[in-house]
């Protein structure tokens, strides 16, 4: 029991971050009509803020040290960030500790400006272009950023610790009178945060007048521009909200696992996935797909299931998508006739 | 004078055997005038560097450059000399090899086995490159290995760990100085008997590809030998980031011990998990919960920041070592560099001072005369302690390393303390223990 338990809630963590990426993918998908492969990049763009932030915030000058060496022999150059010169050590170092979180803020502006650049730069061009250019531009796109990351900041993972409030984990079962339940703090910050996202975007959509307008173009683009409606520039600020979501997710995703130049890339086609067995275009279909894949994930890896079925670790979503794709081509919650011609 | 006949048969036999001679690719003949691959004529001599230059392993790639970078300049008279000045065979003086000037072409491997034979091809048949040296992974090593085999090149292995590069994939023209999986597992059993006990019961996560299977094998049959015992031992995909799903499984067993036979990013992503889990906290049969990484990398260790502290693993060098020919080494990277040399960088620095040195004892290029004298040859000065080149299957036997997570670095380079330096005589086994065959050397012409 504890062991479902756990792995339920290893899905759940799993899931939200394929459920954000896929969310962007599928707004980008619904409204511009456009594959974005670059999408993952913006989800390491966005884990990149929060490394950047940590850097800024941790720039210092250097003291030396007499009393010590460093591995030449020399008198030892310790750095001493500025803002334990400006606040104080505790607080300075707080300021610092509280990077990922404070990265939120700064990668808002930073993701949206990114999503800007990157539809009316380059994808504005692919609207009319068959779906394998669009394709085949946004997966160069996506190359080409995480090599600009990769020479900034090398190919090594960069640790991003969450706030030390939030590091470590805590016993879940005990809150439900049962054992050996043990689950990372921040891991379960990042499902709350993802949920709120969610559930802001969603409310966005349906609560305000310009998501109404979205929504009606995303069912009908012409009708809405012959209304007289600006449609195209609702959906360039829809890019730049898809961008900002999918950098949220990489800035609260540092913490769990070092940012690299790769991640992207990782997350990529697992939230493709998710995005078809959702259904394209399906918003709640992408949330949906997003969890019940990050599920089944943690579940085909638990040994016992590996020991019955070898190998279905990492080939289970797959599955799913081919089993999806055959029996019910327009996703979980797609529109009829999408998927289906 | 003699009587010659022309038959049939003796047609039929002749032509096929130009027939097949025309038909294999130019890459594995030589010309008529050369007695092997790319004999150089003129005053200078290539090698070639086939090291990681784009993918995960590009800045262990960085650093394996930077020491062949600063190789040349040493075996071409530039700089301080390096590890030339404590190096206890002295054929070595600065004015290249046998009197050639070294330069040298360089490859990306991109941690691939096809982009490495690649480029090592490509090093070889239009850069003419004499030898190839490099790397930082087992799959690459084999298959560049294999390449340069039928090539007629010597290769002077870089970062690779797996047995199977000095084991069952072995070749005569194959040199690895760095250790293996068996080394590891070897120098570390001892080490966690002493600190955790002999009862213990282990889980393995292993990376699901060679260098993951040698290394859990070792690291198994190693504590099996002091008593632990093995609870489970899973594989992880090599492509997985978050290995939460395969961690707290390790919570529903009566496990003690995590052994994390990941390398790399796998590595990072897995101990920052298992620490973000809690395990480190843990209490299990009246033990604390103890995490072990048989293969610690200090760059890699970087990646996982603080979640290293006190986690025992191997290393083949590390920059703190007092000894001479290290502290030599230190000081030539550092003064170029800035910063510290990696255990990839010290290996790879070696190996080429090795070749260039074999070459000038050899007093020849010729891939058979240069392996002729590594095999068997004894050396010291480099950092490793005295060091044998075993003749039997080209495998480096020097002492190795036990490391454990530093709990007070005082920079990013600082983060690994050495616990003990396990004798050669501890990690040495029979080399026929792996299988494989060396076969003959190959001079490619």
């Amino acid at each position: 029991m504890e062991a479902i338990i756990l792995q339920i809630l290893n899905g759940l963590d799993k899931g939200s971050a394929y459920a954000l990426i896929a969310l962007g993918l599928t707004l980008i998908f619904g409204t511009l009509g456009v594959v974005n492969f670059a999408h993952g990049a913006l989800f390491m763009i966005g884990a990149f803020c929060a490394v950047i932030l940590q850097r800024l915030l941790s720039l210092s000058h250097q003291v030396v040290d007499e009393t010590r060496t460093d591995f030449l022999g020399n008198p030892l150059k310790v750095d001493v960030p500025y803002v334990y010169d400006w606040f104080g050590e505790a607080a300075g170092q707080a300021i610092i500790n509280w990077s990922v979180p404070l990265a939120i803020v700064f990668s808002i502006p930073v993701m949206v400006a990114a999503g800007f650049a990157m539809e009316r730069g380059l994808i504005k061009y692919f609207y009319k272009r068959p779906h394998a250019d669009q394709i085949l531009v946004t997966f160069g796109l996506a190359i080409v950023l995480q090599e600009i990351i990769k020479y900034f900041f090398g190919a090594n993972p960069i640790p991003t610790p969450a706030p030390p409030a939030f590091t470590g984990s805590f016993d879940f079962g005990a809150l439900i009178g049962l054992e050996n339940i043990i689950y990372p703090y921040w891991r379960l910050v990042y499902f709350l945060f993802s949920m709120a996202i969610i559930t802001a975007v969603f409310g966005f959509l349906q609560f305000t007048t310009f998501g109404m307008v979205v929504r009606a173009g995303m069912a009908d683009r012409e009708t809405v521009g012959l209304l007289g409606i600006n449609i195209d520039k609702r959906f360039t600020i829809m890019f730049g909200l898809a961008a900002a979501v999918a950098g949220l997710a990489g800035v609260m995703y540092a913490p769990i696992n070092s940012p690299n130049y790769h991640m992207g890339m990782d997350f990529l086609v697992l939230s493709f996935v998710v995005v078809v067995v959702g259904g394209m275009g399906s918003l709640p279909g992408a949330v949906l797909a997003g969890f019940l894949l990050g599920i089944l994930e943690s579940f085909a890896s638990l040994p016992q299931v590996i020991d019955i079925i070898p190998g279905i670790n990492q080939i289970i979503i797959y599955l799913v998508a081919i089993v999806i794709l055959l029996t019910r081509p327009r996703g979980l919650m797609g529109r009829k006739g999408v998927m289906e011609e | 004078m003699s009587n010659t006949s022309l038959t049939r048969r003796g047609l039929l036999k002749s032509s096929a055997v130009a027939g097949a001679g025309l038909a294999v690719p130019t890459i594995f003949t030589a010309s008529s005038a050369s007695a092997f691959t790319n004999e150089p004529t003129g005053g200078s001599v290539t090698l070639g560097f086939n090291v990681p230059q784009s993918g995960p392993y590009a800045d262990e790639g960085a650093d394996e450059l930077r020491a062949y970078e600063l190789a040349v300049e040493h075996l071409n008279g530039g700089g301080d000399g390096g590890m030339i000045n404590t190096f206890s065979s002295k054929t070595l003086d600065g004015t290249g090899i046998l009197g050639k000037k070294v330069e040298y072409v360089t490859g990306d491997t991109q941690t691939k086995s096809d982009a490495a034979r690649a480029s090592a091809k490509s090093m070889i048949e239009k850069d003419g490159a004499i030898m190839i040296t490099g790397g930082s992974s087992s799959g690459v090593a084999v298959a560049v290995q294999a390449l340069c085999q039928e090539a007629g090149v010597i290769f002077m292995a870089g970062l690779t760990h797996s047995n199977d590069t000095t084991g069952k994939d072995k070749k005569a023209n194959g040199f690895r100085h760095f250790f293996n999986s068996y080394m590891s597992g070897a120098a570390l059993a001892p080490i966690l008997q002493a600190n955790y006990g002999s009862d213990r019961k282990a889980y393995h996560l292993t990376a699901d590809y060679n260098w993951g299977y040698t290394t859990e094998e070792a690291v198994r049959t190693s504590t099996e030998a002091v008593g632990w015992e093995t609870v489970a031992a899973v594989k992880t995909p090599l492509t997985q980031t978050d290995f939460s799903s395969y961690i707290a499984p390790v919570l529903q067993t009566d496990a003690d011990v995590l052994v994390l036979n990941h390398y790399g990013g796998n590595m990072v992503n897995s101990l920052t998990n298992a620490v973000q889990f809690g395990l480190r906290d843990k209490l299990v049969n009246g033990k604390n919960f103890e995490i072990v990484v048989p293969l610690y990398s200090r760059l890699m260790a970087r990646g996982a920041g603080a979640n290293v502290k006190g986690i025992f693993g191997s290393t083949n060098w590390h920059w703190s070592l007092q000894d001479e020919g290290s502290q030599a080494f230190v000081r030539s990277f550092g003064t170029k560099y800035g910063f510290p040399p990696s255990q990839a960088a010290h290996t790879c620095y070696v190996q080429a001072l090795l070749y260039a040195d074999a070459v000038n004892r050899a007093g020849s290029f010729n891939p058979c005369a240069v392996g002729e004298a590594l095999e068997g040859f004894e050396f010291d000065g480099m950092g490793n302690g005295p060091t044998l080149y075993r003749a039997e299957d080209h495998q480096c036997f020097k002492d190795v390393l036990v490391v454990k997570g530093k709990e007070n670095p005082t920079s990013e380079f600082d983060l690994l303390e050495i616990v003990e330096i396990t004798p050669v005589s501890q990690v040495t086994y029979d080399a026929s223990i792996f299988g494989g065959e060396l076969g003959a050397c190959n001079p490619g012409a």
